[in-house]
């Protein structure tokens, strides 16, 4: 490899420009409106979803590029692997890269399992002789054998999911680009993949690997960076990026506060968020007060919608008033209180999302409070750390012998 | 090999040595575009056959006997034939490519290779059929007892003009329509009245004082050159044959420079 580095970045800038106002996209539309005012011109708001963004990789390093939503993480790809082309800067590629954004683009329903292993293998860059030779490898990773002349239309979404994939692990380029899929599959087809992209790493190959989940990335990744707002603000070791991403939920929390800089319509907003209590036991009920602002313009009624969270970041689960057949009127304000039951949480901080919905979302308070669940193990034997650290929640359980 | 990515300039040409990497692209989509169509159809690829075959025997009996038209020394109906099937070719074309990039929508979306590729696919599927009723007109030919002279070499040389100017066409028609979807809308109906003021069911010798008008559409240009070539017609003018090849070229490039131009921003709009 003759290039110094894998991947070299200076300066990458990428804006999207939004039109103002109502922008035609029919043609007689565009047509009238240039007829009508011939020397009117489109006012655009520009939004740069990335801006000045250096990057250095050096060859088999596997970085995780981490950031919160609409931090510019997946642009960052897009312009890597070439789907779309950035606004500003200059990017050198030291080899192929190929990319696994999304399991499945181009496979086609009608084509069966083989014709789909080729269509897809060539569509990422796989020539013919790469297909071939490693086609027995591609179909017994998927585990497809027997339904390799059956269209992937009859597939079970296992099945479909585990092909696609197997296709794009065995690429050979040089430099590997990876959105998110890694998250297919059943937990032992989880496990075989992340294998695959760890040997991918090892023998040399670049990685780079987005993640909203810690957990995959620092199992993965030997080094990462850290995006936001669209600027790179921080490249090395895993924790430390990690650590930044924490953080920078904090920051955001503090932001959100005011409703003005929140998204949403914001016909309606919420005026006041909390748990009744900010600590709590992991069996205990989770209590979240609202209180909602009244605007007599809003017709019909909205629901109420809260998500909590990790501290990484992930839904641990989503409460919509809807599902339960609580709906508020717009015209008074409004308080109330959600609670949870039954859903014993590990101990570890956790932030909560309200939303407020009628046919879209009127407001979205991410982070609009937080609350601790204290290290302790509802069960009644104590044992090492070991038993409950896998897993998501903790559960009401019992085992029974018979 | 180092790969240098820069923000588009304002005139993209394509690049040539991709393009010529990634053929294999090509070949697969359109080996799918021709798996596609005739998986799932009981009488398959007979259906390339059926469709000129019924659409020049209703113009046989439309033009030829209904209006009493005339197609010269050849029989109305293989003169008919021949020119649904060169018809076909550039209609095919340019209706699978136009709307080719928006039907693969995720692709575009997701994945990199050089978007020229789709809509140039469609190319492969359509001559394939071409090649199949070309077979039919050779019966046809036999069967009528129709003597093929020399010109018959110049063959190769329409089909390639027909299939550069679809391309053309098809190209900036599937960038467009990434952009405003109404040219789905507006072409079908375009070939339709194409094909009525294209010599294509009747003949040029027919339509009297208005053949200067004809003569401005270099589709009739093409007809007349496939015909004479297959049927042995009256030679059109060096011009037309000229100016066929001219018009194919240009219109290639043009389709190119589109495209070229959009290119770049499918991802962001589609």
């Amino acid at each position: 490899m003759t290039a110094r580095s894998a991947v070299l970045v200076r300066g990458l800038g990428k804006s999207y420009r939004i039109a103002k106002g109502d922008r035609p996209n029919r043609i007689t539309e565009a047509l009238v409106q240039r007829l009508r005012h011939p020397w009117q011109r489109t006012t655009y708001e520009t939004f740069e979803a990335l801006q000045d963004v250096d990057l250095e990789i050096p060859w088999g390093e596997a970085v995780g590029i981490v950031g919160r939503n609409g931090a510019g993480k997946s642009t960052l790809l897009k312009i890597l692997t070439r789907i779309t082309a950035p606004t500003a800067g200059r990017i050198e590629l030291g080899g192929r890269i190929g990319s696994l954004l999304e399991v499945g683009t181009g496979f086609h329903p009608e084509l069966t399992g083989r014709e789909n292993v080729y269509l897809n293998g060539t569509l990422l860059g796989m020539r013919r002789k790469e297909i071939q030779r490693r086609f027995d490898e591609i179909v017994d990773f998927a585990g497809v054998e027997k339904f390799l002349d059956t269209p992937v239309k009859r597939y079970s979404s296992g099945m479909y999911v585990r092909l696609a994939f197997s296709v794009a692990a065995h690429l050979e380029t040089e430099i590997l680009a990876i959105d998110e899929v890694l998250a297919v599959g059943d937990a032992e087809f989880q496990a075989k993949s992340l294998a695959k992209m760890r040997e991918a790493a090892r023998s040399g190959r670049t990685v780079l690997y987005v993640s909203h989940q810690a957990q995959t990335v620092s199992a993965l990744c030997s080094s990462a960076i850290f995006l936001d707002r669209g600027r790179l603000t921080f490249q090395g070791p895993v924790e430390e990026a990690l650590t930044e991403y924490r953080r920078t939920f904090a920051d955001f929390h503090q932001a959100q506060q005011d409703p003005s800089r929140r998204a949403g319509t914001g016909e309606l907003r919420f005026t006041e968020a909390q748990v009744a209590e900010d600590t709590m036991e992991p069996t205990a009920d989770k209590v979240v007060e609202f209180a909602v602002g009244a605007n007599a313009d809003v017709v019909g009624q909205y629901y109420v919608s809260c998500h909590i969270n990790d501290a990484n970041g992930n839904v641990v689960v989503q409460c919509d008033s809807r599902l339960v057949g609580t709906w508020l009127d717009p015209a008074s304000p409004q308080r109330g209180a959600l609670t949870i039951k039954d859903l014993w949480l590990k101990p570890g901080r956790y932030t909560f999302d309200l939303y407020l919905c009628k046919a879209g979302i009127l407001d979205a308070w991410e982070g609009a409070g937080a609350f601790e669940i204290l290290p302790k193990a509802p069960y009644t034997e104590v044992t090492s750390d070991e038993a409950l650290s896998h897993g998501m929640v903790l559960a009401d359980f019992e085992y029974e012998k018979w | 090999m180092t790969t240098v990515i820069t923000p588009p300039g304002r005139l993209n040409l394509p690049a040539w040595r991709e393009l010529w990497e990634a053929r294999e692209v090509l070949y697969r989509f359109g080996l799918r575009d021709v798996i596609l169509r005739y998986r799932q159809t009981a009488i398959g690829v007979a259906w390339v056959v059926l469709q000129p075959l019924a659409a020049a025997g209703i113009f046989a009996i439309v033009f030829g006997q209904v209006a009493n038209l005339s197609s010269g020394a050849v029989p109305y109906f293989v003169f008919s034939f021949a020119g649904m099937l060169v018809w076909n070719l550039f209609n095919g074309i340019v209706s699978r490519a136009s709307p080719s990039l928006v039907a693969n929508q995720a692709l575009v979306a997701k994945v990199f290779f050089p978007r020229m590729l789709v809509p140039l696919s469609s190319v492969l599927s359509v001559l394939l059929d071409f090649l199949v009723a070309s077979g039919m007109l050779v019966v046809l030919l036999v069967l009528y007892g129709i003597p093929v002279g020399w010109q018959v070499l110049t063959l190769p040389l329409w089909v390639a003009a027909a299939v550069v100017l679809a391309s053309g066409v098809g190209l900036a028609g599937a960038a467009l329509t990434v952009k405003y979807r109404d040219v789905n809308y507006t072409l079908p109906w375009l070939m339709q009245i194409l094909l009525y003021a294209t010599p294509v069911a009747y003949s040029l010798d027919e339509v009297g004082d208005l053949r200067w008008l004809f003569n401005l559409n270099p589709l009739t240009w093409l007809l007349e050159c496939f015909r004479w070539a297959v049927l042995g017609t009256e030679m059109p003018p060096a011009w037309q044959m000229g100016g066929i090849a001219a018009v194919a070229v240009a219109a290639f490039l043009a389709g190119t420079l589109v495209f070229q131009k959009m290119e770049r921003g499918f991802a962001d709009v589609i």
